[in-house]
């Protein structure tokens, strides 16, 4: 029996593992430390939902159902370990979140697995806004509107490891995702993680090679379900308050922008989303009201042209760098700069005059402090520059986009032939 | 006596108030190679959704090795020795060609749902996939996604994918369609050698095919079967001439 990882993959898990190490001390800010908390927990989360939706080809609207009621049961289980001073390790406590989320993975995949495609989407949806309903109508449970809090500091701990600190709990978290990424990963070179893309790639021939493809989707559903609850048994560890917004539609949206974004093909997109999706949200919401408006147009340009998200961006350059193209889309990449940037502030300048002008309370005036500017959203002349530097910026951005998808069209022809 | 490898009983099949299939009985011995022929529309990819279980029979029985799988769903045919392939190609397109081959005979080694095997560590699925490949001549395609594969190479790996997993009923659907004249003789080959040892039952066109492969030939007509013989015997019979008349069947 060989190690299971080997070569290059040994390097990128050491790697990997070095990274996580060391993050926290890059920073001393408190704020750095629970952005990687975040990191953390949201990529165990993403990596579940793609174990779905890249995998075995479902698309859940639901997903946050297994990682709030993951969250709920582990911060009921703290709660319980205070209440009866039980000697249960707090570093064991997200493997309840696990194992809530596999149970609940149990009763309601049974029920979600029975079609795939948009009954499945569907079913998902529904079993979703069901779940979230039940948390207010079950406040004994879900703990209302307040939600439910607790204190992760159970003992005086090991070595002084109580879990109290930020740091200690970074680390809590940082091992529990390397763990459940390293067994996310060995799950997609097993039987039924290849039979998963089978189910994914068509359902009726895994009948006919002997599968039943409604059982294949169940088990996956199954053991995304335990990782997401590992990931909602660290947030409610991590914010030590379990609240309905867990398990909220809101949630099962924000992880399926992670995985688009990231790429939904590779085992590393959703890794990627997650971690730029957390800091986005952080960085641009301390900018401008207006930053759920521009996730929505960085979601949609994406998924309009670059279907495959970052990591399908990063293969499809990894491969013209193979073929010797590289340098020439780089050019073109500079050569889209300044329409880029064009096209950019004209939208920024926009939206951010149409925020300006809705949140104003004086007539006639809207002041708006923008690129070391001061504007009058109020002016309507003053709409006209952005909406030039927009039509300008978009018609040039055309001409070279076409240029360089005719480029790597031939380039792709020929690659083919070569492989013929 | 052994049962036969593969009976149906007066096995119907209607579509709301359609009968496509209207009675059909047939023995197909082990190890013998059966052809079914017949005019377009006549019901035979119906017949053979209905063995492999796509669809579910109106009415009749359908036997495999002496058991009763009438009702049974698809997998549950396979599991029991009764592989199929499609007219239409039907292949894992994102997979590759090593990976589709390897996903037939998980089952019958007996990893099933296994997640803890390491897929690439097991070196019986792996090797009998190789295996096939080589014989269905994508050696060079092994790493090759499916999607990308030319026409007959699909073909080729369609009749791949049914024999990998051993089993020992094959159904082929028109295997040579929309092959030109060098790729139909290599595929016969290849069902030949692949089919060795095995029960064979065939739905096919090509009537070059059916009398160089069959051992005995059935021809489908309007959902029943008007004759059953050797392929001499139903050059020779009358009801088939007639069923034929003008569709190239002297050319045969």
């Amino acid at each position: 029996m060989k190690a299971p990882f080997s070569g290059n993959r040994l390097i990128v898990l050491a790697g990997y593992l070095a990274v996580i190490v060391v993050a926290p001390l890059v920073s001393t800010r408190g704020y750095w430390l629970s952005l990687l908390c975040q990191i953390g927990i949201t990529t165990i989360f993403a990596l579940s939902f793609n174990m779905l939706l890249g995998q075995t080809g479902l698309l859940s609207f639901g997903h946050a159902v297994y990682f709030g009621l993951g969250a709920f049961a582990t911060v009921h289980l703290l709660r319980a370990v205070h209440e009866h001073s039980w000697r249960f390790p707090v570093t064991l406590l997200p493997l309840a979140g696990g194992v809530a989320g596999l149970l609940f993975g149990i009763a309601l995949g049974y029920v979600t697995t029975r079609r795939a495609g948009t009954t499945f989407a569907m079913i998902s949806l529904g079993i979703g806004e069901m779940v979230a309903a039940s948390s207010l109508m079950f406040p004994g449970f879900f703990g209302g509107e307040g939600g439910l809090s607790s204190n992760r500091v159970t003992s005086p701990g090991w070595f002084g490891i109580t879990y109290g600190s930020p740091l200690q709990m970074y680390y809590l978290i940082a091992g529990w995702a390397f763990l459940s990424i390293v067994g996310m990963y060995l799950l997609t070179d097993t039987p039924l993680g290849r039979m998963a893309n089978a189910v994914r790639d068509n359902p009726e021939r895994a009948e006919f090679v002997g599968f039943d493809p409604q059982w294949v989707r169940y088990l996956m559903v199954v053991l995304a379900g335990f990782f997401a609850g590992v990931a909602g048994g660290l947030t409610a560890l991590n914010y030590e308050i379990v609240t309905a917004e867990t398990l909220s539609t809101a949630t099962s949206g924000i992880v399926i922008m992670m995985a688009f974004v990231g790429g939904i093909g590779h085992f590393t997109g959703p890794i990627i989303g997650a971690a730029l999706i957390t800091v986005l949200r952080i960085a641009v919401a301390g900018i401008t009201e207006a930053w759920p408006f521009y996730f929505g147009i960085l979601f949609t340009v994406l998924v309009l042209y670059a279907p495959g998200g970052i990591a399908g961006i990063v293969a499809e350059h990894k491969r013209l760098y193979e073929a010797g193209q590289l340098g020439r889309a780089l050019q073109d990449y500079l050569l889209g700069l300044l329409p880029f940037a064009l096209c950019a502030s004209g939208v920024i300048t926009l939206v951010e005059m149409a925020y300006a002008l809705a949140n104003t309370s004086e007539p006639g005036s809207a002041p708006l402090h923008l690129f070391g500017l001061t504007l009058n959203a109020a002016r309507p002349l003053g709409w006209a520059p952005p909406v030039i530097a927009l039509t300008v910026g978009a018609l040039l951005l055309r001409a070279i986009s076409r240029r360089m998808a005719a480029r790597r069209d031939t380039l792709y022809a020929s690659l083919l032939q070569r492989q013929a | 006596m052994t049962a036969p490898a593969l009976r149906l009983g007066n096995v119907c099949k209607s579509f709301g108030r359609t009968e496509i299939i209207r009675g059909v009985d047939l023995r197909v011995p082990e190890h013998e190679r059966h052809a079914i022929i017949g005019p377009n529309g006549a019901g035979k990819s119906t017949l053979f959704n209905l063995i492999s279980a796509r669809f579910p029979v109106s009415s009749g029985t359908i036997e495999l090795k002496g058991e009763n799988v009438t009702g049974l769903r698809p997998f549950e045919i396979h599991r029991r020795g009764l592989s199929r392939s499609f007219q239409i190609s039907n292949i894992f397109h994102n997979l590759s060609v090593f990976d589709n081959v390897r996903c037939a005979v998980l089952w019958p080694l007996g990893y099933r749902y296994s997640f803890w095997h390491r897929l690439s560590q097991l070196r019986d699925a792996a090797e009998r996939a190789d295996k096939i490949i080589e014989a269905i001549g994508l050696w060079r395609r092994r790493a090759t996604p499916a999607s990308r594969l030319s026409y007959a190479e699909q073909r080729a790996l369609e009749i791949g994918i049914t024999v990998a997993g051993g089993a020992e009923v094959i159904l082929l659907d028109e295997p040579t369609a929309g092959m030109s004249h060098t790729e139909t003789a290599e595929a016969v080959a290849l069902i030949r050698r692949m089919t060795e040892g095995r029960t064979l039952v065939m739905v096919e066109h090509d009537m070059s095919v059916v009398f160089g492969l069959a051992d005995r030939v059935s021809v489908l007509v309007y959902g029943q079967i008007i004759a059953t013989g050797t392929p001499a015997e139903i050059r020779q019979d009358p009801a088939v001439r007639e069923a034929y008349l003008g569709s190239g069947f002297a050319d045969a």
